[in-house]
């Protein structure tokens, strides 16, 4: 794109900034109406799971739920409770949303279709979500009463518990792809099984680690089963217990940004990101974008089905399924990954 | 010009909040602070370069070294004056560490700008970028091929001390009862349940 404004008649330095604040607009603006139709396709899915309608009022099939629901937060007062510590409460919500939005500078939407195309992108995606923990933390914090609080405290423990695992699984994938940049990983699935099949999860060994991965999204990122953070029988509404209008608004759109965001690490990382499911060149006429797309949306309806069927977990059983399932596993999986790659692709010789 | 501007951004606010944590009254706000200086901290490793450091920064500092400090500093009940009250009996200390510090600081600069290091075999340390390839290569050919052991050596160091501290805090609970989760899984109805049909005015034997 930066070419595309240097065409212009501008410098290279200002082709590249003006090329790069377009880019965040692409993604940002397209990914906040997608969070607000994906809040209203999780609610239908939720409510057709339920036996029940979900939103059918607002707009045809209900389709404008989203818009009003975010006029109405919009149109509330902003109550800041006089215990509270002002700047931090404030700041929780932007903490949460920002960096919600952070991540997808290194996702790439088709091949360079990618803002920022860096060696370390899948480090860069861990060391991202690693910071969505504080938006809780501080609101938690921030508020200055119980239940906040404790689900604060939760938050914390949860996203650290799983990290650990996604790191290692992680790892896996960036064995076998041979590389921490995200265009790369995506290309490395090109024809990986038998030839033809894109996408590391038909790969066996890798397989049982996609499976890890899913569960370890959900619980990154809170959502049911593992949405103890929110607890509403224990904790009221969790760390958003003392929030209201636009900074309650703000944490809503973080957390479906973050969902979302899961689900194309899913599609990229292990579904073959861009690539059609099958390496046979008719289906590359369709769009990379369009497949990356159909991807996330298959993964999004795995969440909101997982929502709406599993109960909640016990918060020991979180944590042991944390530690003592998900933690040795990878870690075996580490091991076995890379002494088959050292025995298969790099000779055996030591 | 766009580097330029960035160096002074993160090196100042980097300054900023490092004074700011050692400034602010309330700890929970000193460890935001020092989280703020971890991030610009990685902010100025990526603008040398060192996109790899920067990253792992962010992951193990800010990730999870600074999150288990916030949530141990959130369950102090701390008292701000008894805080305050070591001050002056510990400024002397403090004032000698600082010194200390500034003069291996002004000490490694010196001996850095004299030249290149002759010790042994200095080429890989000193310029430890290898051409062409990216930063976690390069460190990889340097962590994993000349300094093995002594990345290993460090390895095992870190297991011993992380089985020290489980040994030391743990404590056996006699009185909590786990969950056995192969036991709840191969339970099944007619393991716990009786179909009885008792005559009248007998009862049932529990």
């Amino acid at each position: 794109m930066t070419e595309f404004f240097m065409n212009l008649g501008m410098n290279y330095e200002w082709a590249w900034f003006v090329a790069t604040i377009c880019g965040i607009l692409l993604i940002a603006l397209p990914l906040m109406l997608g969070v607000a139709m994906i809040i209203y396709a999780d609610r239908k899915i939720w409510a057709a799971m339920a036996l029940r309608r979900g939103p059918n009022v607002v707009g045809p099939f209900g389709l404008l739920q989203s818009f009003a629901d975010g006029l109405k937060v919009f149109l509330q007062e902003t109550i800041i409770p006089s215990a509270a510590n002002k700047g931090l409460f404030l700041i929780a919500p932007i903490i949460t949303f920002t960096v919600a939005l952070l991540a997808w500078a290194v996702i790439p939407f088709n091949s360079g279709a990618i803002l920022a195309d860096i060696n370390v992108g899948l480090l860069y995606v861990l060391a991202i979500s690693s910071l969505g923990v504080y938006g809780v933390v501080i609101a938690g914090w921030a508020s200055n009463s119980k239940y906040p609080f404790f689900s604060a405290m939760r938050a914390a423990a949860q996203m650290i518990s799983y990290e650990v695992s996604i790191g290692f699984i992680l790892i896996c994938v960036v064995l076998w792809a041979g590389s921490f940049n995200m265009n790369e990983i995506v290309q490395a699935q090109k024809g990986t099984v038998l030839g033809f099949i894109n996408g590391f999860v038909a790969n066996p060994l890798l397989f049982p680690m996609w499976v890890l991965f899913l569960i370890s999204g959900m619980a990154e990122t809170a959502r049911a089963p593992f949405d103890l953070t929110e607890a509403e029988s224990e904790l009221v509404a969790g760390y958003q217990t003392e929030y209201s209008s636009m900074a309650f608004a703000l944490y809503w759109l973080g957390e479906y940004a973050n969902v979302l965001l899961m689900c194309t690490l899913n599609a990229v990382l292990f579904w073959g990101g861009y690539l059609p499911p099958v390496d046979w060149a008719p289906l590359y006429v369709v769009p990379g974008f369009v497949w990356l797309l159909v991807k996330i949306l298959f993964f999004f309806f795995i969440f909101s089905w997982v929502k709406a069927t599993v109960p909640r977990y016990r918060y020991d059983q979180l944590m042991r399924l944390g530690w003592k399932v998900f933690l040795p596993m990878s870690l075996l999986w580490v091991v076995l990954v890379s002494g088959w790659l050292m025995l298969t692709r790099y000779g055996g010789a030591v | 010009m766009i580097q330029v501007f960035s160096f002074y951004l993160f090196a100042a606010l980097t300054i900023l909040s490092a004074v700011f944590v050692i400034m602010s009254r309330n700890p929970v706000h000193s460890v935001l602070w020092l989280i703020m200086a971890f991030f610009n901290a990685a902010g100025l490793m990526v603008l040398v370069g060192a996109e790899f450091i920067a990253m792992l920064l962010v992951i193990v500092y800010v990730g999870a070294v600074a999150v288990l400090f916030l949530f141990v500093v959130m369950m102090l009940d701390i008292d701000f004056a008894e805080l305050r009250a070591g001050f002056v009996k510990n400024f002397p200390l403090g004032l000698a560490i600082a010194l200390v510090l500034l003069a291996e600081l002004v000490f490694g600069i010196g001996a850095y700008s004299a030249g290149a290091l002759e010790m042994g075999h200095a080429a890989a340390a000193a310029s430890p970028q290898i051409d062409g390839a990216s930063n976690i290569e390069s460190i990889g050919a340097v962590l994993y091929g000349k300094y093995l052991f002594l990345f290993e050596s460090a390895g095992i160091i870190l297991l011993v001390a992380m089985v020290g501290a489980i040994v030391l805090t743990h404590r056996e609970r006699k009185d909590t009862r786990g969950q056995n989760i192969g036991r709840q899984i191969r339970r099944r109805p007619q393991d716990a349940t009786v179909n009885v049909r008792p005559e009248v005015g007998k009862g049932v034997q529990l």
